[in-house]
């Protein structure tokens, strides 16, 4: 376990304000450790990786790490990487999201690049909220979440972001939490290597927007939470229906190892060439 | 390198500590507690067993653990100049509440001057 936090550095871009903006406790921190330590334990070259975020807490993701990096526009990042994957088939391509990113504002695009099934390995940072822009509810906010748009609790049905990337045609789908980082780990280097469009649904807590308008004292309760309330899949699916209630699965939904896009198009290309 | 206790060294950089707790509350040694200053310290090294929970956890990667054999050794696994510097400074640190606030500050007075 030694020497993991001197790892990290080794991939941080120095020169930016450190400590990073993230709120104390705030797991997206986690996520970038994860992430860093997944991408130098597969032996990529930094200048293999494109790091494609969007905006919110997690676009702040690109500007600490040490690759080649893109900070889009809201919702866009996943369009962004999809003409960068194209252009370059030889890039790795990683598309770090948040919730209000990947599911509202860029729900249209998770869908059609889940569907054309593009080689991305996609994080979606789940916390619930719209924290950078102020605590609003976000589509994967909990039914009867108070939030700064919903003081009394919001009536919406939330989005569960496994469910919609595999109803959506995504090869790889998975979910982890912050707190199962050693998991978080193997998900995140599972998806690097796969073809095809990957998503990991990261659960990750916002204490400051989420957890302290919905009765989490500290952020720590939020890491508890975490603890009692999500089960490895294959344990779940032994449970009975009414057992299940409360329960948040993690592990990994589906693994399909179909050819990305690019890998089809290249193909396409190579036999139109033979033809001529 | 084994699970055995008071083989290892805790380090936490108390500039990039945003006390969170996290270490503090799911470290199954009870290694850290948070002080007064808002920042974890480490209280109880030698209970340590090296597990490596808080390196994994620190949202803010201010938690190194080393081993206290190697923490004197000048080379490094990933054979890059800054963590070589980084390791010596973790060498040389007398104890946690002397340590430089920042885990490689010369670097980062290097990017500032160019």
């Amino acid at each position: 376990m030694a020497q993991v936090t001197q790892l990290i550095h080794d991939y941080l871009r120095h020169n930016k304000k450190f400590p990073h903006v993230y709120c104390a406790g705030c797991g997206h921190g986690i996520v970038l450790g994860s992430l860093i330590r997944s991408v130098h334990s597969l032996g990529y070259a930094k200048d293999d990786i494109v790091l494609v975020a969007g905006i919110g807490c997690s676009g702040r993701m690109a500007v600490y790490v040490d690759f080649n990096t893109v900070h889009t526009t809201h919702g866009r990042a996943l369009t962004f990487a999809t003409g960068i994957k194209m252009a370059n088939p030889n890039l790795k391509v990683i598309v770090v999201m948040g919730d209000g990113d990947a599911m509202s504002i860029g729900g249209n695009h998770l869908i059609h690049a889940a569907r054309r099934n593009i080689g991305l390995t996609t994080l979606v940072l789940n916390n619930n909220i719209y924290g950078m822009t102020g605590g609003q509810y976000s589509p994967t906010s909990p039914e009867g979440t108070v939030s700064a748009t919903s003081p009394f609790g919001q009536l919406e049905r939330s989005f569960d972001i496994v469910d919609m990337a595999m109803a959506s045609g995504a090869s790889y789908v998975a979910r982890g939490t912050v707190l199962h980082a050693t998991m978080l780990d193997g998900l995140i280097s599972d998806a690097l290597e796969k073809p095809g469009f990957n998503l990991v649904e990261i659960l990750t807590p916002c204490h400051t927007q989420y957890g302290r308008k919905n009765k989490f004292k500290t952020v720590v309760d939020m890491y508890q939470w975490y603890k009692k309330n999500t089960m490895k899949l294959d344990r779940y699916r032994q449970l009975k229906p009414e057992e299940q209630a409360g329960f948040t699965p993690i592990g990994v939904f589906r693994d399909e190892m179909r050819p990305g896009l690019e890998v089809r198009y290249e193909e396409l290309r190579n036999k139109l060439q033979e033809q001529r | 390198m084994s699970k055995k206790k008071g083989q290892a060294k805790v380090t936490i950089y108390p500039d990039w500590c945003k006390g969170c707790g996290i270490c503090a509350a799911f470290c199954p040694a009870g290694v850290f507690e948070l002080g007064t200053d808002g920042k974890s310290h480490v209280v109880r090294e030698a209970e340590c067993v090296n597990c490596g929970f808080c390196e994994l956890h620190c949202p803010d990667f201010a938690v190194s653990v080393t081993p206290k054999e190697a923490s004197r050794r000048k080379t490094d696994a990933h054979g890059d100049p800054r963590s070589e510097a980084l390791n010596q400074s973790a060498g040389t640190d007398p104890g946690p509440e002397e340590n430089v606030g920042t885990p490689n500050r010369e670097e980062e007075d290097g990017h500032k001057k160019a």
